[in-house]
């Protein structure tokens, strides 16, 4: 699903926020990413849906080379991932149901299709109940719920979630990770990177750890590290 | 598919419209002024360019005789007249005739000049033409040499007066029109940045969703496309009307004046502003989203 090949990535102020990284992540895995902040794990799902191209090395997702895209396929490579974000990212004057609606609009997709296929986005994460209210009436984790929604719609094989918990409490940072658990167990694979590490150790899921842009950790079954 | 998409672009254009509603006021008069200006330059340049070649075509010399020339005389005098250098044709204008021709030429005001056949003040005259309008002055200049001439008049100052005024007219339209079309590019362009900065976060989830740069990019430029052709409209309809009245006021009062009347002129020009609203609109969209909206 995803292939990093000595993946090297400095920005234009000569901050190096990847150092000759190789990760290979397969169709339907469940991967955390940790590491302090600064390690390079928002850099590395940017390079993902190519939001920043690496330096040096080779990125491929879906079997597709990413320094070679040209950048008028990028949004086709974007509509095939769903992202979640710490801050959720919805439109403030659109309601649930718009919102989630959005991602279909964008492909072109007819009012009839979103009708049949937004409710059932929102039954998954459960917010079926509360379409037509806009995000500023909801809670932060009906809030990300609903990204969640938006994200999954098309039916993409891949989240890329940065930080999504970092603006809930405990107990709705857990309804969304079962949520992810759920989408995960239908095969979609999920990349997270997180610093809550009770989440990470609770999970007991694949786990790849940042420093300084370089890998220093990736086993299966692994707990957040000994450095919290 | 594509219909949904056409719906969605309309729709977001239209909200930018409404909620830039002062913005998009200022433009759209901007241009309006703009096409105004550019509407009555064309309109009176054309204007001109007609009447100048229909006094050309008719250019012609005018020999004024000196009353109570025997008919001898007369005779003698058009051979003489045949033989000055240029001329092509020579006929005889009797006084009477020539009262004829200037009530033929003041229309359904000719009982204005009603009274004068018993005392007809016009001359005999020779009606004079050049084989080429370059050859008149020099013709004239020698006609005024014969005896039995009283005055020779030709209507060459008026064309060249009225060449001069197109001239000008031309500069100072195409130099207010370049300033006003600049202002009314940049109005656009900064309509169309207010409107991108209203949005950018949803711009960047658009991104984010997977949007190419045409749906990110289009309901921007239908923006300016809108702002420019309103303008554009209004200019048209604006030249539409005020052109018919201007051209009623001087059927009535100027008859002999021939001005651009047909409908085939008058809608180009119209179809033309339209096309410059749109052209403008078009232009400062894309300036704007070239500078602001990098996708």
């Amino acid at each position: 699903m995803i292939q990093f090949y000595n993946v090297s990535k400095t920005y234009p102020n000569q901050v190096q926020a990847l150092n000759s990284i190789t990760l290979h992540i397969n169709k339907g895995e469940f991967v955390f990413l940790v590491g302090p902040s600064g390690a390079g794990k928002s850099t590395l799902t940017k390079l993902i849906c190519r939001e920043e191209l690496p330096t040096h090395g080779q990125v491929i997702v879906n079997g597709r080379s990413l320094p070679r895209m040209k950048n008028r396929q990028v949004p086709y490579l974007r509509r095939q991932m769903g992202m979640v974000y710490q801050d959720f990212r919805l439109i403030p004057n659109r309601t649930v149901f718009e919102n989630v609606a959005f991602a279909l609009e964008i492909i072109g997709a007819s009012r009839r299709e979103m009708k049949q296929v937004v409710p059932e986005a929102l039954r998954m994460v459960g917010m079926e109940k509360k379409l037509n209210m806009r995000p500023y009436q909801l809670s932060g984790g009906e809030q990300q719920r609903t990204a969640v929604a938006r994200a999954i719609v098309n039916n993409p094989a891949l989240i890329l979630a940065d930080e999504p918990t970092g603006n809930l409490d405990p107990d709705t940072s857990w309804e969304l990770m079962r949520l992810f658990m759920d989408i995960n167990s239908l095969g979609t694979t999920i990349l997270m990177a997180t610093h809550a590490w009770d989440i990470v150790d609770e999970m007991k899921k694949r786990v790849v750890q940042l420093e300084n842009g370089v890998i220093v950790r990736d086993e299966e079954g692994g707990v957040y590290g000994h450095d919290h | 598919m594509i219909i949904n998409t056409i719906f969605y672009y309309f729709r977001e254009a239209a909200t930018s419209l409404i909620r830039n509603s002062w913005l998009t006021v200022a433009s759209v008069g901007t241009i309006i002024i703009s096409l105004l200006i550019l509407g009555s330059s064309v309109l009176l340049v054309l204007n001109v360019r007609e009447v100048a070649a229909d006094l050309e075509s008719s250019l012609e010399i005018t020999v004024f005789l000196e009353d109570d020339l025997e008919q001898e005389r007369l005779e003698q005098l058009e051979e003489e007249i045949k033989f000055v250098p240029g001329v092509s044709t020579v006929n005889f204008v009797t006084k009477e005739q020539a009262l004829e021709n200037l009530k033929e030429s003041f229309g359904d005001k000719a009982e204005l000049l009603s009274g004068l056949e018993e005392d007809n003040p016009l001359p005999n005259s020779y009606t004079v033409k050049t084989r080429k309008a370059n050859m008149v002055p020099s013709a004239a200049r020698q006609l005024t040499e014969l005896e039995g001439v009283e005055q020779v008049r030709y209507g060459q100052g008026v064309v060249e007066n009225l060449l001069a005024l197109t001239h000008w007219v031309r500069i100072w339209g195409s130099l207010a029109l370049l300033v006003l079309g600049v202002a009314a590019v940049l109005l656009i362009a900064t309509t169309i940045r207010m409107s991108v900065f209203a949005r950018r976060r949803e711009i960047g989830i658009m991104k984010m969703l997977g949007a190419t740069n045409i749906f990110v990019r289009m309901p921007f430029m239908l923006e300016g496309m809108i702002i420019g052709l309103t303008g554009g409209l209004f200019a048209a309809v604006m030249i539409h009307f005020g052109y018919a009245s201007f051209l009623n006021k001087v059927i009535i009062s100027l008859p002999f004046i021939q001005l651009v009347d047909d409908s085939n002129s008058i809608y180009q020009v119209l179809g033309g502003l339209l096309g410059a609203g749109f052209l403008i609109g078009t232009l400062g969209s894309a300036i704007s989203l070239r500078r602001f909206l990098k996708v």
